[in-house]
């Protein structure tokens, strides 16, 4: 049975498309519900971090013999329990740096040490007694001044790559990228306009109201169970053992459920300490992060600094477009500016592009990903310019963007060519919106953005075993993070033609499921789903041929339709059609069990695009914003649960509007992190926000059998700048500095009334 | 450190425990009660996602101690529905697919129940300010907005149909 090779034609779906309730509903609105932090075991020891006070500094000596002597304290560990086994891999001597810092602390926040003890108290005052000789370095956080010759160099190992000739001395600019095609400089002797404009964006953090949990037990001989929140524990798996030189097949891993990720849960950052205290007292540790150690020590994203410079003709032709982004990813290689650089320009089909990349470090904790890594502040930069130079020329911002919008057949700025795509689409519905009309109130302005992200397909591996009574039982490898059960049961359901609650989804451990790639990149509906429709495919070739064996007729004989095997004609011979039930039910003495599977390297996640509108109100007096109305347009290619798909585009609206407006790392003079706590990093809360209205546009990816897109992330790419034309349009004067707090509005406006 | 008795009713149920003077109440339930529901997100009462509530009234567990609880009548998000009747506000935030990742969900609901026992009409900004001690992050809180009003326009009408 092979894929549907055109999904463009119109398929009847029996249940993809509705919304039923989700499988794992009840527990979750009930309380029952276990998350990293619920679990227990019998023995079970607390475990507890320290970490350094200082933004960078040598670590001449640690002292834990205090500790270890404290009644209660039943292991303690350093850099010296964490020899290097990485075998040259960089990236991940890092993670091992990252975990626990060796010869310098370079950040506030990096661990330093980590004891095991019989409750919190006690492993409290054990790390009270633990003495550390520091070294002092002068330090760096923002991501300009990181880059300056003279700035305090973290790593003298940092040679920049990506520019000839290779500089001789260490800096902190880690590589450059550069993509694009044709001449900017001939470009630009073509256009009538040019603005150039700089730009910059502080870093935010995810804000997962889940702190990082495991749970560790592991034995002397090297066997060990993890229970974790994470969005990948095969990855968890893999990593742990290798920084900790075990064996992969003896470290089982259990995703818990998982309190929200938005990328930051895609790597490790207390599994290794845990497992290595649990070894070394030989009894379960539990290690749960401080909400303050989550935004000192786990991977918010970067802080940016862009500059946009873009021609056009006077009949509104975009005629070159340039970029230089710098983007700092904390204490290690690894910002996002390789995706922000490679998506800047993704939105446009443009004959002369060009984007630099410069990955810089800086003493702030090492990034992970956050929702589209590196493409929000891209956006950001170049949708504002794009606003103000439709202004300029006199259009309305809309149709400048529909006139140069990518198309099927773009030559995308990143090196593809694009297939099918839903940009258009979601700037022409925008514009019919109501939204688009509605009438605005005084100090309100309105703004538009677009927005693109790649999508990302990855390892997958499911199971689809049918028991006798004719349900079926999924594994899956990708932890649920916001609902992709339902939408797993969904496309079995669909695919089997039984009923969706017949389906019931699991997330497997590592020990009873092939390998699986984390939960990113938008992947899961997409490439799980696909695996889980290919894993029903082989499981119906299976039922076939057990019907055609009761018939005693050929296996091609024997066709799938609605939920019953049937013979494929009249010369296939004449019976009532079998239903899944009833084969399933004869399936020990036709062979044994059923079972589909499919495991495979998923390709052809389709790239997404949205579209929001934005109406923001700004106090002249206070220069606070309220956001008045927001919209959001985009496509999600097929939507399998339109309720979850709704929730996805709503939450990226949200986390930007937050980005936009109020969140922010803000660092002291000290390189101490000014605000770890969510009542002085404000994400947005209930009373600030309107209704986020979404428009789910249906554009297929021709990858999916039944068109399926990534949708997760896409939806935080165009707010900021969304945000900040709404902004710019209320107050009369271009905002290019985020968060748009109440202090830089107000400054704005002063330098505005000071020109006029 | 010495412990602490404490006797009190939780859920209605009448429940005694020994918790250190430094013990939070949250602590009680979730390390010693086998009470997870209640979730930890921050411990200094900025994410409600430890709501229950005590005599009454809407509290962060995190900001009550332990030894605080004698006496009193603490209610939680394992309380809220009856055997296999789920209250009107848990059926209706699965219905609208009120929650994602799930964790800010119990504090949310023990939030929306107080806020509808004090007012059974609220407005969308009542909801909205009713619910803003409570972070979600997943969700941009609309479909919760949603579900709370549906819920209190429910309860009314067969509030109504039985008087």
């Amino acid at each position: 049975m092979p894929l549907d090779n055109t999904p463009q034609t119109k398929r009847n779906f029996s249940v993809v498309g509705t919304r039923p309730l989700r499988p794992d509903g009840i527990d979750k609105v009930t309380g029952r519900a276990r998350f990293g932090a619920d679990a227990t075991a019998p023995g079970m020891l607390v475990g507890r971090i320290l970490r350094s006070p200082h933004a960078h500094a040598r670590i001449r000596k640690i002292d834990v013999s205090k500790a270890e002597k404290l009644a209660g304290v039943k292991a303690v560990v350093t850099r010296e329990d964490f020899p290097d086994h990485t075998n040259g891999d960089g990236a991940l001597y890092d993670v091992l740096y990252n975990i626990m810092a060796r010869e310098k602390a370079l950040y506030e926040g990096h661990a330093v040490a980590a004891v095991a003890a019989v409750n919190a108290r006690v492993a409290r005052e054990a790390l009270k007694l633990i003495k550390i000789d520091y070294e002092i370095l002068p330090h760096v956080t923002d991501v300009d001044e990181a880059m300056k010759p003279g700035a305090p160099v973290l790593h003298s190992t940092i040679f920049t790559d990506g520019v000839e000739p290779k500089p001789k001395k260490p800096s902190n600019i880690v590589r450059r990228y550069e993509f694009g095609h044709g001449d900017v400089e001939a470009g630009f002797k073509k256009a009538d306009i040019i603005v150039k404009r700089s730009f910059k964006t502080e870093a935010t953090h995810q804000g997962y109201i889940e702190p990082h949990a495991c749970l560790a037990n592991a034995s002397p001989d090297g066997q060990a169970e993890l229970w974790v929140c994470t969005q990948g524990h095969f990855m968890v798996r893999d990593t742990c053992a290798r920084l900790l030189g075990w064996d992969i097949s003896k470290l089982r891993v259990t995703a818990s459920e998982i309190g929200g990720g938005f990328g930051g849960k895609t790597t490790v950052f207390i599994e290794p300490v845990a497992l290595a205290l649990s070894r070394k007292a030989n009894r379960p540790v539990k290690v749960v992060m401080t909400r303050e150690e989550v935004f000192k020590a786990s991977g918010p994203t970067a802080s940016t600094s862009v500059d946009v410079k873009i021609g056009v003709t006077k009949d509104g032709r975009i005629t070159a477009a340039d970029a230089t982004l710098r983007y700092q990813g904390g204490a290690f290689a690894g910002s996002p500016v390789e995706f922000g650089a490679m998506s800047a320009f993704a939105c446009y089909d443009l004959e002369h592009v060009r984007a630099i990349g410069y990955d810089v470090v800086a003493n702030r904790p090492k990034q992970a990903a956050y929702r589209a890594p590196g493409a929000p502040m891209a956006a950001f930069a170049v949708e504002s310019v794009i606003e103000e130079i439709a202004k300029k020329l006199g259009m309305a911002p809309i149709d400048f963007r529909i006139k140069n919008a990518a198309r099927e057949g773009t030559h995308a700025s990143y090196g593809p060519t694009y297939g099918p795509i839903g940009l258009l689409p979601t700037l022409e519905k925008a514009k019919q919106h109501p939204h688009f009309k509605a009438p605005l109130g005084p100090n309100q302005g309105r703004g538009m953005a677009c927005g693109f992200w790649f999508n990302f397909g990855g390892q997958t591996c499911v199971s689809l075993n049918l028991n006798n009574d004719g349900t079926a039982a999924l594994s899956v490898g990708t932890p649920d993070i916001g609902g992709s059960r339902a939408s797993m049961c969904l496309m079995a359901a669909e695919e089997l033609g039984i009923p969706y609650d017949k389906v019931r989804a699991i997330v497997a451990d590592t020990s009873s499921l092939g390998y699986n790639d984390v939960t990113d990149g938008s992947r899961t509906t997409f490439a799980t789903g696909m695996a889980t429709i290919l894993a029903a495919r082989d499981a119906i070739k299976k039922l076939t041929a057990r019907a055609a064996q009761i018939w005693g007729i050929p296996a091609e004989a024997v066709t799938w339709e609605k939920g019953h095997a049937k013979p494929a004609g009249s010369n296939a011979g004449n019976f009532p059609p079998m239903s899944l039930a009833e084969i399933a039910a004869q399936a020990g003495a036709t062979g044994g069990p059923i079972a589909g599977h499919h495991e495979y390297s998923a390709d052809g996640a389709g790239v997404s695009f949205a579209t929001h509108i934005c109406d923001a109100e700004v106090d002249p007096e206070t220069g606070a914003t309220k956001i008045v109305r927001y919209t959001v347009l985009q496509d999600a290619g097929k939507a399998v649960h339109p309720s979850y798909v709704e929730g996805q585009f709503q939450g990226g609206a949200v986390q930007g509007i937050g980005w936009a407006l109020n969140e922010e790392y803000i660092y002291g003079k000290d390189g101490r992190l000014q605000n770890a706590g969510f009542l002085d990093y404000r994400i947005p809360v209930c009373s600030d926000l309107p209704m986020i209205d979404t428009v789910i546009l249906e554009i297929p990816n021709p990858g999916h059998p039944y068109g399926v897109r990534g949708v997760g992330e896409t939806s935080i790419v165009p707010p900021l700048a969304a945000i900040a034309n709404a902004v710019s349009a209320a107050a009369g004067v271009r905002l290019t500095s985020l968060p748009m707090s109440p202090p830089k509005i107000l400054a704005a406006l002063d330098n505005r009334a000071a020109a006029e | 450190m010495s412990g602490i008795h404490v006797r009190t009713k939780i859920n209605g149920d009448v429940v005694e425990y020994v918790c250190d003077a430094d013990e939070t109440l949250l602590d009680v339930l979730r390390n010693h009660l086998g009470l997870t529901g209640a979730k930890e997100g921050c411990s200094t009462g900025d994410c409600g996602a430890c709501s229950v509530t005590f005599d009454g009234r809407l509290t962060c567990s995190c900001l009550v101690l332990g030894a605080e609880a004698d006496g009193a009548e603490i209610g939680t998000i394992e309380g809220m529905a009856k055997g296999e009747q789920l209250h009107p506000l848990q059926r209706k935030f699965l219905e609208h697919a009120a929650l994602q990742c799930g964790i800010c969900t119990p504090g949310i609901l023990v939030a929306a129940k107080a806020l509808l026992e004090h007012n059974p009409k609220p407005t969308e900004t009542e909801v909205r300010f009713g619910l803003a001690g409570n972070l979600c992050r997943c969700t941009g809180y609309d479909k919760i907005v949603r579900a709370v009003l549906d819920t209190a326009e429910e309860m009314r009408h067969s509030s109504h149909r039985r008087a």
